[in-house]
């Protein structure tokens, strides 16, 4: 579908679009994600997303399972998928590390890169808050709203811009979720039990509207898991304890699988489970919801 | 290690008790949850924030309408720039009145400014009346949590504490029994002090009085028996009128410790007859940080606690892990304005989870403050050891794909051909607490896509 046709825009104006007239959009296995005829004095254009899937630099190289689940996901999900995403990392690890002169430049090559997408899809929430919310601020140019305006956490993509909240799918496991905290607090992606709200949010609903899936309660459903980047060394001490606790929780209600959106949070419950040999899965949400729809 | 980092490990080392202290503070932090659960929680912290907001922004003729009022009152109104002016203040007016035993309530303003030690050291008796500080204080400790001091304390050791210094029969433990044995001890203090010394949760420039809470009712004893009460307060405790306190004192209790309200809450406007009341207002730091237009903020928290309850790392580091009289995410952000050099390791102490600025009840964006510090840490050229050397050098390989891509080519080899034992050596944090070491791809995602002719 990105053929010669398609006219770049922005997001904004496709959500105008598909909100002001729903039955010029389709999906599903047949269509594309967005398409809309707009007409223009007299002619015709074809209007379409451009969906490029960043892969952030630790996904790329420790995990790229996610990375690949993810892509099978948005192409079965109806999207054509770019892989020209050409920027390694956004610079968030040497932000929040607070050197913030050593994040310009990382930044800088990720916002450079968005500038041709209408939409940038990442299978990360921390990475999509940090582009969302720091990268902006700390660049202070057009490239970089650019970016923080079209980059979507894969969870939001799929429940809000695809408008697929519920997908046809399968997963017959006592599952245990784990939110990111950036996700969390910071994009807003789930209920806060501090703002006194019900477990919510896009990976919540995807995950539920699976079939045979039993989302397990924790006892602390919105607890950091001790990763927090430089964090996870800088206090490797107190960052183990408490990914063992989380781990713990998780165990004591009994899941099979602890599945995550953010790949960080992974990267670190992972390596605890490894080197105490417990049975846990760790599944980030593409790889859980590309198994369940296959 | 130094700094948060080893003081946390070292907490550690004993885990049950870091569970056990874990899950006490969880249990305050579930009090708040079901305290604050209340349909209009969230206006309240707005006009929390804005209330504070508000104030912070015309502190100057709040702190002169106060003083103005409080003088009309009767009440003598005393300025100090900083502790030392604040305890020679207060040693001042003891030393005129002959006192020589004086009872202190609650006050973290009178910790920040050592003004214990110093009245010690001047053979001036002072004894703390609220329970958990009186058993720091017995203990020679200083408070390891701004609302509830003693919270690293298990009862058999408070037992064994009373024991030694009360008397108590060897092997009580019954939170009542101990209670009751406290009650009497304190009591004497409360009866026969010269002087009585309290905090202050509000000062109201409308009014001119002081507002004081307590759950113990030690502060309504302390400003009540003897013949002089002094009040010491920051002068950021300064709200506008009565009315705030309608908002603010609903915020504090909820948040602290779950109740609608605190068991006593005073609003003292007047000395009692025959007798003085002072108030000493402290800047010590404030004004400078009201003139720090992205630290102002933190002068608007009400002390109640709610952001060490819910912080992970505070709940296993314990409160003495900060090093500092305010403890928890507060305290990193208010420590390293006092010493940089000294906390700059608080600011580090965090995962940027979000939850302290979720349950901060006048919505000071915690988080935001301690990466900004983090960032002036990083100008001063004070960050954590290892910092200054690695991410420079990741940020110069990170923003350009060829550079990454050959790094990661790199270490995927050493990867193959340096022992797994050798990287996971004690030197190395990420495997030193028990962390398996992370696997790079064999191929990475990538190369995988230009495998497949899809790549960039």
């Amino acid at each position: 579908m990105c053929g010669e046709s398609s006219v770049k825009k922005t997001l904004v104006f496709v959500h105008e679009l598909v909100a002001s007239s729903p039955t010029r959009s389709r999906g599903g296995a047949d269509g594309v994600v967005i398409e809309t005829r707009q007409r223009f004095g007299g002619a015709t254009f074809d209007l379409m997303m451009r969906v490029a899937l960043a892969v952030p630099c630790y996904v790329d190289q420790f995990r790229p399972e996610a990375a690949r689940a993810t892509l099978t996901l948005l192409e079965r999900l109806g999207c054509e998928v770019s892989l020209g995403f050409d920027a390694p990392c956004c610079g968030q690890p040497m932000f929040n590390a607070g050197v913030v002169t050593a994040a310009r430049g990382a930044a800088h090559e990720w916002a450079r890169a968005s500038a041709e997408f209408d939409a940038i899809v990442m299978p990360s929430g921390s990475c999509t808050h940090h582009v969302r919310h720091h990268v902006p601020a700390l660049l202070d140019d057009e490239a970089s709203r650019h970016a923080a305006r079209v980059t979507y956490e894969l969870c939001e993509f799929i429940a809000g811009v695809l408008g697929k909240p519920q997908l046809t799918g399968r997963f017959p496991h006592r599952v245990a979720m784990h939110l990111g905290c950036h996700a969390q607090r910071g994009l807003r992606l789930g209920g806060s039990t501090e703002l006194h709200e019900p477990p919510q949010g896009p990976m919540h609903t995807l995950l539920s509207g699976l079939d045979g899936v039993d989302i397990v309660p924790l006892d602390r459903p919105d607890e950091c898991c001790g990763f927090g980047g430089s964090f996870a060394v800088g206090e490797a001490e107190v960052s183990v304890v408490m990914g063992r606790d989380k781990l713990a929780d998780v165990a004591r209600h009994g899941a099979e699988v602890l599945v995550s959106s953010d790949p960080s949070c992974l990267l670190h419950l992972d390596a605890i489970v490894r080197h105490g040999g417990s049975s846990l899965r760790t599944m980030h949400i593409a790889e859980l919801l590309e198994e369940a729809t296959r | 290690m130094s700094g948060h980092p080893a003081a946390a490990a070292g907490f550690l080392i004993d885990a049950e008790r870091a569970a056990w202290h874990d899950q006490s503070l969880w249990f305050m932090r579930q009090k708040r949850d079901a305290g604050s659960a209340i349909p209009e929680w969230e206006s309240l912290r707005l006009a929390g924030q804005a209330l504070k907001t508000h104030a912070m922004s015309r502190l100057a003729d709040l702190l002169e309408e106060f003083e103005r009022r409080a003088t009309a009152n009767g009440v003598q109104v005393h300025w100090a720039r900083d502790a030392q002016a604040h305890n020679e203040i207060v040693l001042g007016i003891l030393r005129s009145a002959g006192v020589t035993r004086v009872s202190k309530s609650k006050s973290m303003l009178t910790e920040e400014c050592g003004l214990n030690p110093f009245l010690e050291a001047q053979g001036i008796e002072v004894v703390d009346t609220d329970l958990g500080e009186r058993i720091v204080q017995l203990a020679k400790e200083p408070p390891s949590h701004i609302v509830i001091p003693a919270i690293h304390w298990k009862r058999e050791e408070i037992g064994e504490l009373f024991h030694r210094t009360m008397g108590t029969p060897a092997g009580e433990t019954s939170p009542d029994a101990l209670a009751a044995a406290a009650r009497v001890h304190l009591r004497d203090a409360l009866l026969n002090a010269g002087a009585g010394i309290t905090g202050a949760n509000a000062l109201v420039a409308e009014t001119g009085g002081v507002v004081v809470c307590t759950n113990e009712g030690n502060a309504d004893l302390g400003m009540h028996s003897p013949p002089i009460h002094i009040a010491c307060a920051g002068i950021e405790k300064m709200i506008a009128t009565r009315d705030d306190l309608g908002v603010l004192l609903r915020l504090l209790a909820r948040s602290g410790t779950g109740q609608p309200v605190t068991a006593y809450t005073t609003h003292v406007t007047t000395p009692r007859a025959g007798s003085a009341m002072h108030v000493v207002l402290v800047d010590n730091g404030r004004t400078k940080r009201l003139a720090d237009a992205t630290m102002r903020s933190a002068l608007h928290c009400i002390r109640c606690g709610a952001c060490l309850n819910t912080c992970p790392v505070y709940r296993r580091s314990g409160g003495y892990s900060y090093g500092h009289v305010i403890q928890g995410p507060i305290g990193a952000i208010l420590a390293p304005a006092v010493d940089l050099d000294r906390h700059h390791t608080l600011p580090f102490a965090s995962t940027l989870c979000g939850s302290c600025g979720d349950v901060c009840p006048v919505r000071i964006d915690i988080p935001a403050q301690l990466l900004a510090w983090r960032a002036r840490s990083a100008a001063a050229g004070r960050l954590p050891r290892g910092y200054a050397s690695i991410f420079p050098l990741l940020g110069r390989v990170l923003s350009k794909l060829d550079r990454y891509e050959f790094a990661a080519r790199m270490a995927r080899r050493f990867q193959k051909v340096i022992p797994a034992s050798w990287l996971s050596g004690r030197w190395n944090p990420w495997t030193r607490p028990g962390r398996a070491l992370p696997v790079i791809a064999d191929e990475s995602f990538r190369e995988w896509a230009r495998r497949a002719g899809r790549g960039s």
